[in-house]
């Protein structure tokens, strides 16, 4: 592919391909769905949270493009035992990053592979697919049981 | 039979076609969420306004009178173009989508509960929702009549539908997402013979096959200026006078009215009883255009043009490994829906865009028919006349390289 189409790189086909984390999980104390209607994208995030504000544990499952199924698996490696407080701010950061607003180079960041994904904004129509776990976690830790990225 | 067309000159007549996209020369294959426009319809659109631009049916001055004469002249082309009996019958609306959420809102206004509407199962969203919505208001019943794993209409389902309460069957002539083409003079006979009237969404069916409404006898019809090769935000309805007659206004203000008094309205005759406001003037007459254009092609010519690369982009297809094609009525257009392996259609989508290849991704607005095939979504690469052999083959290609890149 050519050397403008970030988006497919290894990683990406890879995460996609399997999964990390993918599945329910067991003992689990926040959950939530995602979906994105338009798209078809379909996803649930689960979290076991300890007492003191840990991700001890992060799963998902669910069906979509390989952007979604990528970005998901990459986000439950990245924030795996992070402070929920970490994986707000990497939300926040990982949005600027899809706008084109955050460039990983040049901004300090807490973002480490997830930087792959910064290419995406070129692509607006695939944005809302590397955002949706990411939404799902959000809604996971605000106990807000379903978001749609519509 | 006339000449075949000679693709690389009317490819010539859409300057879009000669430009990279991405880097690559465009290939365009998403002609069933719009069509490309031919440069004679891009300068009557310009051409309003850049020398008339006045508003119709009011000015007593030149470029009034002069944008009258335009405008009632594309409604004469339409009207031609359907074979409808009157240009009266002939009502200018934004789309598809305006023209049946107007039958959906007048013609329906008279409807009871309990009232019968039959639909079918591969209808666009245009064609639920406004009569979902009319159940909800006037207590009227949704009928869905059933189709095969090929993407066809079952008949004798859609005739079991079909009862005393039935008040109306809207159906599409041809389907966006699969490019079925449906038996509409039978299904125009089956419920004719109860006194049933029709409406056909021809969204998809306008460029690809002549549409006569006298010899079908079609109660409605609507069609989108934009799938016709002209502008965006202008759409028909055909409505046959006897009912348009006895229906009550859609929107309301400004062009559709006699007389207006604070003690009483009156309204115009047709068509102006539904052609509330300013209407897209530029638009209508940039449809007139579009008219004229198919026309000097010829529907024969385009749809045997059509037909060519339909029976080539369905063999080619077949040949790839891993690809399943959705839509395999044995009457259709040009439309080539499929998935692959178990790669997402949007990932497809992206995929051939990095190749120059325009096509669609998603449910197309048919999400009731994607749950009856357990898809989310397809990808769909559809074909207009203008659209050549090599450009299937690029695709073939593209495509090959796509599941390569997932392998």
């Amino acid at each position: 592919m050519s050397s403008q189409m970030e988006l497919y790189q290894q990683v990406i086909l890879e995460h996609n391909k399997r999964p990390r984390n993918f599945g329910k999980l067991d003992g689990g104390n926040r959950a939530a769905e995602g979906f994105n209607p338009l798209c078809g994208d379909h996803l649930w995030v689960y979290l076991e949270v300890t007492t003191d504000g840990i991700i001890q544990q992060i799963a998902f499952e669910g069906s979509g493009c390989a952007i979604c199924k990528a970005s998901a698996s990459m986000m439950t490696v990245a924030l795996k035992g992070a402070k929920v407080e970490v994986a707000q701010a990497m939300f926040g950061e990982f949005q600027r990053l899809l706008k084109g607003e955050l460039n990983p180079e040049s901004t300090p960041n807490q973002l480490g592979k997830l930087k792959i994904f910064s290419g995406i904004w070129q692509y607006p129509a695939r944005v809302k697919c590397a955002a949706l776990a990411w939404h799902a976690l959000s809604g996971a830790l605000s106990n807000q049981p379903t978001v749609s990225t519509e | 039979m006339s000449l075949p067309l000679d693709i690389q000159a009317v490819r010539r007549d859409f300057p879009v076609l000669d430009q990279l996209a991405r880097g690559k020369p465009l290939i365009y294959m998403d002609n069933a969420a719009t069509t490309l426009k031919p440069t004679s319809v891009v300068e009557a659109v310009t051409e309003h306004y850049r020398m008339g631009a006045a508003n119709v049916h009011r000015g007593v001055h030149f470029l009034s009178e002069e944008a009258t004469r335009k405008f009632d002249a594309s409604r004469e082309k339409v009207r031609a173009f359907l074979n409808a009996k009157e240009a009266a019958e002939v009502i200018f609306t934004s789309g598809t989508t305006g023209a049946i959420n107007l039958v959906a809102h007048s013609f329906g206004a008279r409807l009871k509960p309990g009232d019968e509407v039959i639909i079918s199962e591969m209808e666009h969203h245009s064609n639920i929702v406004p009569w979902q919505l009319l159940c909800e208001r006037q207590g009227t019943i949704l009928r869905v009549a059933p189709i095969n794993d090929a993407g066809e209409l079952l008949l004798p389902e859609l005739e079991q539908l079909i009862n005393a309460r039935t008040r109306l069957v809207s159906i599409v002539a041809v389907s966006n997402a699969l490019g079925t083409i449906n038996p509409i003079e039978q299904i125009i006979a089956m419920a004719h013979s109860r006194d049933i009237p029709v409406l056909l969404d021809c969204a998809q069916a306008v460029a690809h096959k002549t549409l006569d409404v006298q010899a079908l006898g079609v109660d409605f019809l609507a069609f989108s200026s934009h799938k016709l090769f002209g502008p965006t935000g202008v759409g028909v309805l055909y409505g046959r006078r006897a009912l348009l007659d006895t229906m009550p206004p859609f929107l309301s203000g400004g062009d559709m009215i006699r007389s207006v008094s604070f003690a009483k309205t009156t309204f115009a005759e047709l068509p102006a009883k539904f052609e509330a406001g300013t209407p897209h003037i530029a638009g209508v007459i940039g449809l007139g255009a579009a008219v004229d254009y198919v026309n000097a092609l010829g529907l024969e010519r385009i749809a045997a043009a059509e037909a060519e690369l339909l029976h080539y982009g369905t063999s080619c297809l077949r040949q790839i490994k891993g690809l399943q094609q959705v839509g395999t009525a044995a009457q259709k257009t040009s439309i080539l829906g499929f998935t692959l392996d178990d790669i997402h259609p949007h990932d497809i989508g992206t995929l051939l865009d990095q190749e120059g290849i325009a096509i669609r991704a998603g449910h197309h607005c048919t999400q009731p028919l994607m749950q009856r095939f357990g898809l989310p979504a397809t990808a769909r690469a559809s074909l207009s006349f203008y659209n050549t052999k090599a450009e299937i083959d690029a695709l073939v290609v593209a495509i090959e390289k796509t599941q390569r890149l997932f392998a």
